[in-house]
């Protein structure tokens, strides 16, 4: 059993009195107060995030671009350096060996950002790919923290606070700056459906910048409102919405997947999937009877089982129970009236976008 | 530190019991087990008219992240539910023994003595 690590704010987290537990090799809070309360603030005003634990690999080399286009769903070379890109790195057989960003420097630098549960797998499967590329792969998590700054409020924040402009920043790109006298990274990224900012740095950086924050109102947010937001904007987590069994034709993030590049890891499985048609896909549930469907509840229709919720609340901001659920392809179609099975009773629902909100992106 | 109250009978799966005289009982959660759930949102109950066995699940209490299941703490009919915690489950943070779930006529009253009493709760709710 590895020992579990605490984040450079594991400290604050204790003193606030957080609900902690283990979260992928890290003690990391839960919740501060209460999660809807921490949901709210990001939705309606700005909130933070100790994410610590992501995992951060540097990609340096004359090869970088050619490298990351070669592991990456998604496409790097063309863009602007300073542009951050979504996608995923995926096996031959076209699943998922994890998502994340990718943050381009320069023509020789990548930095990628990806899941704390799987940095270390993902740092193999690059490794294990370099062979005929001329760069050099160094996972540099340990080095970095990271907090999150969300919320429509959030750019007002940072200028009040640190007097940073960030107002030029477009959505999905980031750049270097000095926040109380650190040079830190941000970007205008994040997992909330929010406007908002991620911030890396070392950990004395992000540790000063999150007390000033926090002297000055913003609200720390805990892993369990991160997941509440993430699922209302409909944003996937590994493990549910995608994984090592889930392609992203079934996961219906196709737009993650650039297959106009001449070649990436799992191209043709992909496309031989999307010749012969998907089996099953990932699409939004609501039910129409009060009760809460939960992560593994099967999905029912005519006394048959056909898929599974992926994550389900009952949403903070709508006040309706929704869910995700991987479903069989006969069945996705918006409107279809399936049952949920939960505990004894079978819930009724009916298939529906997933467009659960309106995402409140600044573009 | 969570509160236990006097005059209330305990299970360990944290459901309190409460005789109302008659051989009728409230059925509730501990303090203890609100503060361990976090902000709850919903509670799925039986129907008026349902035979409860002890120690049998009989319905669940959800916070934002997680579903619990009530295991009754006695054998009995259910004669009354608490519609103010259906239409407003936070009551049961802001007040777990005055948030009583159910009203049931207990089959045997003398089932209360297989409970734990206030001190005996506090042990095991630390």
């Amino acid at each position: 059993m590895a020992e579990i690590k605490q984040t450079s704010l594991y400290e604050y987290h204790v003193q606030k009195g957080a609900r902690m537990e283990e979260f992928a090799g890290y003690m990391m809070p839960i919740v501060y107060t209460s999660i809807p309360e921490e949901h709210k603030a990001v939705r309606e005003n700005v909130g933070m995030f100790d994410v610590s634990h992501m995992g951060e690999i540097i990609v340096k080399g004359n090869d970088a671009l050619k490298f990351v286009d070669h592991v990456f769903s998604n496409e790097i070379t063309s863009k602007e350096a300073g542009k951050v890109v979504y996608g995923m790195m995926l096996y031959e057989n076209g699943t998922i060996v994890d998502d994340l960003l990718v943050y381009k420097v320069s023509d020789t630098e990548c930095f990628l950002v990806v899941n704390a549960s799987n940095t270390g797998k993902d740092y193999l499967w690059l490794v294990d790919n370099t062979e005929g590329f001329d760069v050099t792969v160094n996972n540099r998590s340990e080095d970095y923290s990271q907090i999150a700054v969300q919320g429509p409020e959030a750019e007002k924040k940072m200028l009040e606070v640190f007097g940073l402009d960030l107002s030029g920043l477009a959505f999905y790109t980031f750049g270097n700056y000095i926040i109380l006298d650190n040079m830190v990274l941000v970007s205008r990224t994040g997992y909330t459906g929010e406007d908002g900012f991620e911030i890396y740095g070392d950990h004395q950086a992000i540790r000063e910048i999150w007390d000033a924050l926090d002297r000055n109102q913003v609200l720390p947010c805990g892993l369990g409102a991160r997941d509440t937001l993430r699922f209302e904007a409909s944003l996937p987590l590994y493990g549910h919405e995608i994984s090592d069994q889930i392609t992203p034709l079934e996961a219906g993030l196709k737009m993650f997947v650039k297959f106009e590049k001449p070649d990436f890891i799992g191209k043709m499985e992909l496309e031989k999937a999307l010749a012969s048609g998907l089996t099953r896909r990932v699409v939004g549930l609501e039910l129409t009877e009060m009760a809460i469907p939960r992560q593994g509840y099967p999905v029912m229709k005519n006394a048959a089982e056909i898929g599974y919720v992926t994550t389900g609340y009952l949403s903070i901001t709508l006040g309706k129970p929704i869910a995700m659920a991987m479903v069989k392809a006969e069945y996705a179609k918006i409107g279809t009236e399936i049952l949920v099975q939960i505990r004894k009773k079978q819930v009724p629902g009916i298939v529906r976008d997933k467009k659960f909100l309106q995402k409140n992106y600044k573009k | 530190m969570s509160k236990v109250l006097e005059g209330f009978y305990y299970s360990e799966s944290h459901e309190w019991v409460k005789p109302s005289g008659d051989g009728f009982a409230l059925i509730g959660i501990t303090d203890f087990a609100q503060s361990q759930l976090g902000s709850v949102v919903f509670v799925d109950l039986p129907e008026v008219g349902q035979q409860l066995e002890k120690g049998v699940e009989f319905g669940a209490v959800e916070s934002v992240k997680a579903a619990s299941d009530l295991i009754s703490p006695v054998s009995g009919v259910v004669v009354e539910v608490n519609d103010d915690v259906i239409g407003e489950p936070e009551l049961v943070n802001q007040d777990a023994f005055a948030a009583w779930f159910l009203k049931v006529k207990l089959d045997q009253p003398k089932e209360l003595d297989t409970l734990l009493k206030k001190a005996d709760y506090e042990k095991i709710s630390g």
